[in-house]
């Protein structure tokens, strides 16, 4: 990112965060319990992953002798694949939401994604908050080894707003990308062991995998919480120039089609 | 400060075919392109200088609007450049980024940033923002329970919170009620006192003559004609009323000033003069004078209806007082090639001392914008002096009458001894 970029950011981080908590509030303004509606969704949804698949379904982590272990396995993967899902299909749709905005304000647009990351990020904040706690209750968490996941994250994130950016000119230009967007994240999910462990898929569906950018990444967070153990970083190197490469493209093509996109909206 | 330069300003759209052309064109590396251009503007040059008020008129579909939002950055030029200097402010789309589930405060907050201030500023110009938007308590209420009158009025205190160095003001300057109309000009003007140099695009003929120094005509997409507002807008009333195949020329008056004539020449205008009591051809005339106005139409070809009718402009050409025959329900029908008409309107010269001018309309029904015959401007100069009564301020001699009575004045501490003896 140039400077200038950067400069014209900072000169409107006012409107960047007055968007996210603009955003943040809209979803539980005129709802009685308010924000805890961030909390109880979140809850819910670890409730039933952790106490209802390992205790009642006596799902198994294969390998790990520990009630909880599938949970926590389901949790490390689901709520980063969530972050990483809202970046890139929020992303994707950001230029088409703010068309109006677009082409009658002149105003860096380069905010509307940021919007979009730290929005997702809060998001990602309060649930993983959660989850953290809930880890510390009920003695399952894995100590220092945990701030290994704040390099996965960054790594992640980049990953999904380089995709998103260049997903959400693209879509501005040709619609189809929005529609074909959700399809292949559900395929990506799927073909990402977030669910299920590794092991149980066929020599062949497991030889495919190591062509996933998603696998090292989820794997890392698997690692840190159900096994507490380091990731192993040489798996992310590829992960890394990649994002950094997808982050150059997105700009480049964001910077190039800019003009273009407020005259096709 | 507060300049805009604008060099051989082109904007063109581009068009594809099909979805899958523009594809072609952007994968393909033997890619030839595979889009037509749509250009909306082209050529334009436009110098604003520091304080100036320059209006920009043209039928919908000129490009005002895309000049407009390329001046303001928000769509980009397709050749040429625009050198701005100095802070802009736009009140094109007032209340863009206001949020309904939001307080009046919270939006100015977030409304203010867009338009490029920062926090501290306006916390700075909130007690101005609210004092001026009028809005009382609804300022901590949610933007959805305002009335649309309401959120202009903050939508406008917002963007004109801090004086601009360039302000571009388009089309209806309606922001709310009357009231707050005059208010708003009023904001508009002590900007421009204090060297705000000014944009404005609009129709409205009163609004281009009375602000601006300057105007410029567009018209498919180019500049048509650039000078004084009056002259600019007087073409085009006619260029409006012209969309058919006639022709409007202009002539040079020998004060300088231009007259526009148009028409389709169905009906011309052979003759005009002010004729005073004793029937004699006058230009200067007393206020209050009873005089005449008397019009000599031809008829050059066979039409079906025909309605006259005059305005007296000030020197600024402002409009002082006009009417028609359709107006006074005395339109002439079924009129034949080669006839003459003469028309005599009488009327009191109630008008103030200055200089002022008549223009002529000849059509088919009450606006020239339906058929038009003939239309034109600075028919007729003349000296309005005033000798005889009191010398009044303004263009109307309303003949105040005054009636004033003398009282005794009784304080109140005398008032009450009295009551109490």
């Amino acid at each position: 990112m140039s400077t200038a970029m950067l400069q014209s950011l900072w000169h409107y981080r006012g409107f960047v965060l007055g968007s996210v908590q603009r955003e943040f509030q809209t979803r539980y303004r005129n709802s009685l319990l308010g924000a805890l509606w961030t909390v109880i969704n979140p809850l819910a949804m670890i409730i039933v992953y952790t106490v209802i698949f390992s205790r009642l379904m006596q799902a198994r982590l294969p390998g790990v002798d520990n009630d909880l272990a599938y949970g926590i396995y389901l949790c490390a993967g689901l709520l980063t694949w969530g972050l990483f899902a809202e970046i890139i299909a929020r992303g994707q749709s950001v230029f088409l939401e703010h068309a109006t905005l677009l082409k009658k304000l002149s105003f860096p647009r380069i905010c509307l994604p940021l919007v979009v990351v730290l929005n997702a990020l809060l998001n990602f904040g309060i649930i993983f908050g959660l989850f953290i706690g809930f880890l510390l209750v009920t003695g399952n968490f894995p100590g220092w080894v945990v701030l290994a996941m704040l390099p996965v994250l960054l790594i992640q994130v980049l990953f999904a707003v380089g995709l998103g950016i260049i997903l959400g000119v693209l879509n501005v230009f040709f619609r189809d990308v929005g529609q074909m967007t959700g399809i292949v994240l559900q395929f990506w999910f799927w073909f990402t062991p977030i669910i299920y462990p590794p092991s149980i898929l066929p020599e062949s569906a497991a030889g495919l995998l190591k062509w996933n950018p998603m696998v090292p990444l989820v794997q890392a967070y698997q690692g840190i919480f159900v096994k507490g153990v380091w990731p192993q970083w040489h798996t992310l190197w590829p992960m890394v120039l990649i994002s950094v490469l997808l982050c150059l493209l997105a700009l480049a093509l964001f910077r190039k089609r800019a003009g273009e996109m407020v005259d096709e909206l | 400060m507060g300049s805009i330069r604008i060099k051989g300003l082109g904007k063109a759209y581009r068009q594809y075919p099909t979805h899958w052309s523009r594809l072609a064109e952007w994968v393909l590396p033997w890619g030839r392109p595979r889009h037509q251009l749509r250009w909306v503007l082209k050529d334009i040059n436009i110098q604003v200088y520091p304080g100036e008020a320059l209006g920009i008129v043209g039928v919908n579909g000129a490009g005002k609007s895309t000049l407009l939002k390329m001046i303001t950055g928000t769509t980009q030029p397709s050749t040429g450049t625009i050198e701005i200097e100095g802070r802009v402010a736009a009140l094109l789309e007032l209340g863009m980024g206001f949020h309904p589930e939001f307080t009046g405060r919270q939006n100015v907050f977030m409304a203010g940033q867009l338009l490029g201030l920062s926090i501290e500023e306006l916390h700075q110009l909130m007690p101005d923002i609210e004092s001026f938007a009028e809005i009382g308590e609804y300022m901590d209420q949610p933007v959805r329970t305002y009335s649309s009158g309401m959120q202009m009025r903050l939508a406008f205190s917002v963007a004109t919170a801090r004086r601009p160095d360039i302000l571009i003001v388009d089309e209806a300057l309606s922001v709310g009620d009357a009231y707050f109309q005059h208010k708003s000009f009023g904001r508009i003007r002590d900007f421009r006192r204090s060297g705000t140099t000014l944009l404005i695009v609009s129709h409205d003929r009163q609004a281009i003559q009375t602000i601006c120094d300057r105007a410029v005509l567009l018209n498919h997409g180019q500049l048509a004609l650039e000078g004084a507002p009056e002259e600019v807008m007087d073409f085009f009333s006619a260029m409006i009323a012209e969309r058919e195949q006639n022709t409007i020329r202009q002539e040079r008056l020998a004060d300088n000033r231009i007259r526009t004539i148009s028409g389709t020449g169905e009906a011309s205008i052979a003759g005009v003069a002010l004729l005073n009591e004793e029937g004699k051809p006058v230009d200067v005339i007393e206020t209050g004078a009873p005089i005449t106005l008397q019009v000599t139409v031809d008829i050059n070809r066979d039409i079906e209806r025909l309605v006259l009718g005059f305005m007296i402009k000030d020197r600024m050409g402002q409009a002082i007082y006009g009417i028609n025959t359709h107006r006074i329900n005395r339109p002439l029908e079924n009129l034949r090639a080669g006839e003459q008409v003469v028309y005599r309107y009488s009327f009191n010269a109630d008008i103030g001392k200055g200089n002022y001018s008549v223009a002529l309309s000849l059509s088919r029904l009450d606006s020239h914008l339906d058929k038009n015959y003939e239309w034109r401007d600075f028919a007729l100069v003349f000296h309005v002096i005033n000798t005889r009564k009191p010398d009044f301020v303004g263009c109307a001699s309303l003949d105040a009458t005054l009636e004033i009575k003398h009282h005794q004045h009784i304080a109140e501490g005398v008032a009450t001894d009295a009551l109490s003896d």
